[in-house]
C-alpha cells in the first residue's frame, strides 16, 4: 500500500516548462500566467455556461473551474481542480460533511453517495465528472426532523459505535432497499460488501436493515 | 493527486485529437475505479484526463439476437447486468459483470476499464475472450479492430498506441446449445482480487453428448489473461464426460505460468487452475443444456 503521506504533498507540477516545439496550449499558457492567478481571474468568467455547468469540452481540458453540483436538491457552486475528487468537494468546498473519507482509494465505502441514483464511491468521483448529475447524500435521507426509517433502525438497533462508517452504510442500505424492498439476509450483506466497519458492527448493521425493510413494506 | 487537466470531448474525433495531441501525457478515464486510485498513489502521472463518457458510443448498449451484443467501452456493469435480455443471454459476462467490486464499484467500473487495464487479474476478460469478444479501437488512422485475447500485452499494456482508445466491445450472439462460465477464487465472498479465475464457453452437439467446440482462459496466472486455445480444442469432438473435461483441465494447467504472491503460490495456482477449469466446463455445459 503506497504512502499516504505522498498523497497528501502539494503539487509540483506547476514547474514543467513550455517546451520548445510543443504546441501552444491552453495549459501551457495556465501554467506560464500561474495557475493561482489564472483560476481567479478566467475560470468564473469563461468556465461557468447559462446551464451553470463548466464548460469542460474544450479541446484543451481545464485545470480548475468554477462547478455547479446538484447536491440533495440544491443547486451549489464550487471553484475546485480537475483532480479534486467529488468527496474532497463536497467536505472542504461546501462542507457537506456526511460522505466520511477514510480510505480514499474505494476500498472502505465511507464516502458512499448516489451519483443519478447510482451508489458511487466519491472518492473515486472527479468532482467535474458529477456535474449535471444528481448527488444524493446522507445529510439528504431525513425529511426536516424525521429520520428516514433505516436512520431509526440504525439508532434502533444499536448499529454504530464510532459512527464513522455510518453514513456510507446508510447510503448503500437506502440504495438496496430502493431496488429490493424484501432482501434476504444474504443479499444484504452482498449489498453492503462494499463497506467496511473498523468497530466491527455489522450484525447489528445488517438487524437494522432487516428491521427497517420490513416497517417500511409496511408502509411506516 | 499531482494537477492535470480535464476534458470531456462528446465524439470520437474529438477524443482522437486529444490524445493525439498529447500522447504519453494523456489517459483515458472511464468509471475511475482503477484510473483515480492510480493517479492518487502517483503511480501514474497525465497532464490530461480525457473523460470519455459523454460520447455517445462509449455508452452504446444494444443486443440483437441476430447480430449479437455491442458494449460501449465506458457502460458501467450494472447497466449490462440491469438489462433482462442481455442477461440472459450472456449469463457467462454476468459472472464477472457482477463481481467486479461492490455495488459502490459496479455503479462506475466498466468492461473497456477492465479491459484496459489489463490487470492479469481483471475478472471479465476471461468471459470476453471465451465470448469471442472483439475490441473497436479508434485512433488518428481511423478504427480497428483486435480480438480481445490479443488487447492485453503485459501487466498494465495493451495493443493501444498513443492516440488510440477503445470505442467499444463486440459479442456474436449465442449459438444454439451454447453456454458460458466464468468464476474466480478468492478467499472472502467479496471485494478480493482472484487467486486464479477461469472463463470458458462450449457449444454442444444437438443431442448434447459432446462437444462441438470450446474455449477457455484463465486469469492471474500469467502476466495477462491467458487465451488457451489447445485446452479448448481437445474438447472438440468429444464426448462431454469427467475425462474428457478433466483432460481440457490439466492442459490450462500447463498453460499456466503463475507467480507466487501474498494470495497463493505459483504451485497452489496451477492446481487450482485444474479444479476452476474442471468446474466452470461443467457448469458451461450445464447453461448449454438449459
Ligand atoms: C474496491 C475495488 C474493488 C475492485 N474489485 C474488482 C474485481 O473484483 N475484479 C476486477 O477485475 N476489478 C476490480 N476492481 C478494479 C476496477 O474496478 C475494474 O478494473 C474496473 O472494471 C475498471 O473500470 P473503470 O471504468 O473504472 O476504468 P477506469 O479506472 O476509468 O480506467 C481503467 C484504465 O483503463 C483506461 N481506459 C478506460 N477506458 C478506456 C478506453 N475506452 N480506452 C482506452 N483506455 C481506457 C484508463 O486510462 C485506465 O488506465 C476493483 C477496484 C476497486 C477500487
Ligand atoms: S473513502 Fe472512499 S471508499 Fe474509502
Ligand atoms: S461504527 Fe466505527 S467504523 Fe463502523
Amino acid at each position: 500500500m503506497a504512502d499516504r503521506h505522498d498523497e497528501a504533498r502539494p503539487d509540483e507540477s506547476t514547474h514543467s516548462e513550455i517546451k520548445p516545439g510543443t504546441r501552444f496550449t491552453r495549459r501551457g499558457f495556465l501554467k506560464g500566467a500561474g495557475a493561482g492567478a489564472v483560476t481567479a481571474a478566467v475560470a468564473p468568467a469563461i468556465l461557468v455556461s447559462e446551464a451553470g455547468t463548466a464548460a469542460a469540452q474544450e479541446t484543451e481540458g481545464v485545470m480548475s473551474a468554477t462547478i455547479s453540483l446538484d447536491v440533495n436538491g440544491s443547486t451549489h457552486n464550487a471553484l475546485v481542480e480537475a483532480r479534486t475528487t467529488l468527496a474532497d468537494a463536497l467536505r472542504d468546498r461546501l462542507e457537506i460533511t456526511g460522505p466520511k473519507v477514510v480510505c480514499d482509494k474505494g476500498e472502505c465505502g465511507a464516502c458512499t453517495v448516489e451519483l443519478d441514483g447510482k451508489l458511487v464511491f466519491s472518492c473515486m468521483t472527479l468532482a467535474m465528472d458529477a456535474q449535471g448529475r444528481k448527488i444524493e447524500t446522507v445529510e439528504g435521507m431525513a425529511d426536516g426532523d424525521s429520520l428516514h426509517p433505516l436512520q431509526e433502525a440504525f439508532v434502533e438497533k444499536d448499529a454504530l459505535m464510532c459512527g464513522f462508517c455510518t453514513p456510507g452504510f446508510l447510503m448503500s442500505s437506502k440504495s438496496l432497499l430502493d431496488a429490493n424492498d424484501n432482501p434476504t439476509p444474504e443479499e444484504v450483506r452482498e449489498g453492503l460488501s462494499g463497506n467496511i466497519c473498523r468497530c466491527g458492527t455489522y450484525p447489528h448493521v445488517f438487524e437494522a436493515v432487516m428491521s427497517a425493510a420490513e416497517k417500511m413494506r409496511k408502509g411506516g | 493527486m499531482h494537477a492535470f487537466d480535464y476534458a470531456t470531448p462528446e465524439s470520437v474525433a474529438d477524443a482522437v485529437v486529444m490524445l493525439s495531441d498529447h500522447g504519453k501525457n494523456a489517459c483515458v478515464l472511464a468509471g475511475g475505479t482503477d484510473l483515480i486510485v492510480q493517479l492518487r498513489e502517483n503511480r501514474r502521472r497525465t497532464d490530461l484526463v480525457v473523460d470519455v463518457k459523454k460520447i455517445a458510443e462509449l455508452n452504446a448498449l444494444s443486443y440483437d439476437a441476430a447480430t449479437g451484443l455491442t458494449i460501449g467501452a465506458a457502460v458501467p456493469c450494472y447497466r449490462i447486468y440491469g438489462d433482462a435480455e442481455i442477461a440472459a443471454a450472456y449469463p457467462g459476462l454476468m459472472d464477472a459483470a457482477r463481481l467486479v467490486g461492490g455495488t459502490g464499484i459496479q455503479g462506475r467500473a466498466s468492461l473497456g476499464g477492465n479491459l484496459c487495464n489489463a490487470s492479469p487479474a481483471g475478472d471479465t476478460i476471461p468471459p470476453m475472450i471465451v465470448l469471442s469478444g472483439e475490441a473497436e479501437i479508434a485512433g488518428p488512422n481511423g478504427t480497428r479492430k483486435v480480438a480481445v485475447e490479443d488487447f492485453c500485452t503485459a501487466p498494465g499494456r495493451t495493443v493501444l498506441e498513443d492516440g488510440e482508445f477503445l470505442v467499444s466491445l463486440h459479442f456474436p450472439a449465442p449459438l444454439a446449445n451454447s453456454g458460458a462460465f466464468y468464476r474466480r477464487f478468492i478467499p472472502r465472498n467479496e471485494m478480493d482480487i482472484a487467486v486464479v479465475g477461469v472463463g470458458a464457453s462450449v457449444v454442444l452437439s444437438g443431442d448434447r453428448s459432446s462437444f462441438v467446440s470450446a474455449r477457455i482462459a484463465v486469469g492471474a496466472v500469467a502476466p495477462t489473461p491467458l487465451f488457451v486455445r489447445e485446452a479448448g480444442e481437445a474438447l472438440a469432438g468429444q464426448p462431454v464426460s469427467d475425462e474428457t473435461i478433466r483432460r481440457a483441465a490439466d492442459l490450462a494447467r500447463d498453460a499456466a505460468r503463475p507467480i507466487s504472491d501474498m494470495r497463493g503460490t505459483a504451485e497452489y495456482r496451477k492446481h487450482l487452475t485444474s479444479v476452476l477449469t474442471r468446474r466452470v466446463v461443467e457448469g458451461a455445459v450445464q447453461r448449454a443444456k438449459e
